[in-house]
């Protein structure tokens, strides 16, 4: 009865990889809540479909596991949601187990471990169209039997055999009969001993071998995971993904920057000259638009991670840098967390989870924040165009790119030393282990990368729509309020609120080389990195209406010293300017503690970063 | 004459099949966790195991084919594992032979 009232709640279980999100899209589309990462699943996510007759049922995507015994974060986000352990939450009314057709054998194991819960259940053989092509044939008739479950065929990425999937969801649903107990007990060696026996006997029953094995992944492995070759082709492959990430992007930069100009510039004909034209022209246009500019570097990032995930190289880039992270004393799978860090540390951190070992993860999110992630770029883009000079050196290389290489190398550097540093002083010689699946190599499905791209998107202009422009609109009113007293002098934003902060601070920031407007950025730059380009650029707009028609990096070049603009990069390497990334911190290591020793040794960092740069420019005539 | 050998002792091209997967002693909560994951990966007794690859510093981590997926682990895992090598596929013959037909 309470069944017909509430809607149905649907859980995707299944390995890792199996194509549980794309399952989940498939099923909901775009009605999904949009959360901060790509690639693999690390946190449950919720959605709503349109059953038969109008009803709705909710969906949860998990992250993949070979077992409700979990082992790491992750798997215990699975593992509770499945037994209904999360506070206030029931147990889901009907499990889905995702398998992957062309890979049965352990997720026949977990399937049986699954049906100890006791709850209704459906097995989607997904990835059906591999399967297919590979000659693979599979008894569904028997194989349904054995298992005591419907069994329906689909093939998420294409949306096939969805509706019946629903049908067979539905029908699961309503035979059930409540009452009955969650059973599940971790099993043990002999336990799991049994059922892989038996897991083997069904598959033996019911799966023939394909006809035309896949030959394929072999043969790419052969050459992606060899011992050297690999390495420079992982190299390589990071070298162009950064490439991309500045040349690809510009002249859509470009053009979003002229399209944001044309607006400016057509807002002010038509906006009668004063207060209200002040502030969608100095605040928001230039302040919201001066970040909106990232969004194509952003989404390139994205797509290279997008698609070396769904490609199936990231588990080989971890076994690739295992050792030689491990030498720094990190663990091979926090290639995956740190790389995805460079786009935003906030998925970085949270990608963490798949690590099992706490320390390990503890190091890794550490140093997560330390990879340049794509907030920074905004400001290293405006500071080396207007700072370092556009020339080719060495006959090949670009001088604003190699310094743009060199904060990356930085970040890069200091993410091993410090990571190096927490191992030997918290805990040594600690040895975890490292085992993982590499899984077959796929043909990246071009419209299930296209809508992950538009879901990061949708990310990127929210919190530009969320955060930013509040902020925008704050810092233009601090910065515009009060009015200088009749008969001032000096430029007006010197008397308001804004202004009386940041040379009441200047004194902490003068040893660097910093300026009490770059003070004013750095406040509201404490919420988001990129903030501070958007507030630099609305405090210079204001304190000087001419500058408000020269682009900001010219302003800068003008007013800042060579060492200045130095120092200001060393800062932005390693101050912990995010407030999100920080609360994420705080909420994956479930510690206080721990998130401000990381504000403490990144602002730390920052200072003696930007205090050295800034004294040897100066030493050696920057000044 | 077939010899069984700690997987961990294996090099690249060696394959076999798992006689034993977990230590001797059974009161290590460490080794008792390590098998229970070896065994939800796929590595139990009966699989036949192949070592496709191996990392560049120390020969480790490895990457293996169990039965017909393909699994990384370091070294230090593998002595979890006691393999019974084929003999003919056993040593530098093999790695030749790896070489020549793609798994
Ligand atoms: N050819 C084909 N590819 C698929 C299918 N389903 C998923 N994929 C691809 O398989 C890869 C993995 O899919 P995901 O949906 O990310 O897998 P997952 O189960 O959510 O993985 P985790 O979150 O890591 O546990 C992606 O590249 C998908 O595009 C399918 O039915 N056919
Ligand atoms: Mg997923």
């Amino acid at each position: 009865m309470d069944m017909a009232v509430r809607s149905a709640r649907v859980a995707l279980v299944g390995n890792p990889n199996s194509g549980k999100t794309a399952l989940f899209n498939a099923l909901t589309g775009a009605h999904q809540k949009v959360a901060n990462y790509a690639g693999v699943t690390v946190e449950r996510k919720e959605g709503f479909i349109r059953g038969g007759e109008g009803r709705t049922m909710s969906v949860l995507d998990l992250p993949g596991t070979y077992s409700l015994r979990a082992r790491s974060p992750d798997e215990e986000v699975t593992r509770d949601a499945v037994l209904g352990r999360l506070a206030g939450e029931t147990p889901p009314d009907v499990i889905v187990c995702v398998a992957d057709a062309t890979n049965l054998r352990l997720v026949l194991r977990l399937v049986l471990e699954l049906k100890a819960v006791g709850r209704p259940m459906v097995l989607a053989l997904n990835m059906y169209d591999i399967a297919q092509r590979q000659g693979l044939r599979i008894d569904l008739e028997r194989l349904s039997a054995e298992l005591g479950l419907p069994i329906v065929t689909t093939v998420a990425t294409r949306r096939r055999g969805v509706d019946d999937l629903v049908a067979a969801v539905e029908a699961a649903a309503g035979a059930w009969s409540p009452g009955a107990e969650m059973a599940w007990t971790a099993p043990d060696a002999a336990a799991l001993r049994g059922a892989a026996r038996e897991a083997e006997r069904i598959m033996k029953a019911c799966v023939q071998p394909p006809e035309r094995p896949d030959t394929l992944t072999g043969r790419i492995d052969s050459v992606l995971l060899h011992p050297v070759g690999g390495l420079v082709i992982l190299m390589a492959l990071l070298f162009v993904m950064f490439q991309a990430v500045f040349t690809w992007a510009t002249p859509l930069m470009d053009g979003i920057e002229g399209l944001l100009a044309g607006l400016g510039a057509w807002v002010a004909t038509v906006m009668p000259d004063g207060i209200w034209q002040s502030l969608i022209v100095d605040g928001l246009i230039s302040g919201v638009g001066s970040v909106l500019v990232f969004l194509p570097q952003i989404l390139i990032l994205f797509l290279f991670i997008i698609l070396l995930e769904d490609f199936g190289y990231m588990a080989r880039a971890a076994f690739l840098m295992d050792r030689i992270m491990g030498g720094a004393g990190l663990h091979g799978r926090a290639f995956i967390p740190l790389l995805s860090s460079f786009a935003c540390a906030i998925p970085g951190v949270m990608a963490a989870r798949v690590i099992d070992s706490k320390r390990d993860r503890l190091t890794t999110v550490m140093v997560a924040p330390l990879m340049t992630c794509s907030a920074r770029i905004p400001v290293y883009t405006l500071i080396i165009a207007a700072f370092i000079p556009n020339r080719t050196v060495w006959g090949f290389a670009n001088m604003q790119g190699l310094v743009m290489f060199g904060l990356y190398a930085a970040g890069i550097l200091s993410a091993l030393v410090v990571s190096f540093v927490i191992r030997r002083v918290f805990w040594r010689g600690a040895v975890e282990p490292f085992m993982m699946e590499l899984p077959a190599y796929k043909t990246p499905d071009l419209r299930s990368v296209g809508f992950n791209l538009w879901l990061r998107a949708r990310i990127f202009l929210e919190r530009a729509g969320r955060i930013i422009l509040p902020l925008m609109v704050l810092i233009w009113v601090l910065s515009t309020f009060p009015y200088p007293p009749e008969g001032a002098t000096g430029p007006a934003i010197d008397y308001s609120f804004a202004g009386r902060l940041g040379h009441a601070l200047e004194p902490v920031f003068a040893p660097i080389g910093f300026n009490w407007q770059m003070v004013i950025a750095l406040i509201p730059g404490m919420a988001a990195r990129e903030v501070a380009v958007a507030a630099l650029g609305t405090v210079y707009a204001i304190a000087d209406p001419e500058s408000a028609t020269s682009l900001l990096g010219v302003t800068l070049a003008a007013q800042w010293s060579l060492a200045t603009g130095l120092a200001f990069l060393a800062w932005y390497i390693f101050a912990p300017q995010c407030v999100a990334t920080l609360g994420v911190v705080k909420r994956e290591l479930n510690s206080w503690k721990w998130m401000w020793v990381m504000v403490a040794y990144m602002f730390g960092l920052a200072y003696l970063a930007a205090f050295v740069t800034y004294r040897a420019a100066v030493a050696l005539g920057g000044g | 004459m077939s010899d069984t050998i700690r997987l961990s002792q294996a090099r690249r091209g060696d394959r076999g099949v798992i006689v034993q997967v977990g230590g001797h002693c059974h009161h290590d909560e460490h080794a008792l966790e390590l098998e229970r994951r070896l065994l939800e990966l796929g590595f139990v007794e009966g699989a036949r195991v192949e070592l496709l690859h191996e990392g560049l510093l120390g020969r480790d981590p490895i990457a293996m084919k169990v039965d017909d997926m393909r699994v990384a682990l370091r070294r230090h895992e593998a002595a979890g594992l006691t393999v019974r090598v084929e003999p003919a596929a056993s040593g530098a013959a093999a790695a030749v032979e790896a070489a020549r037909v793609p798994a």
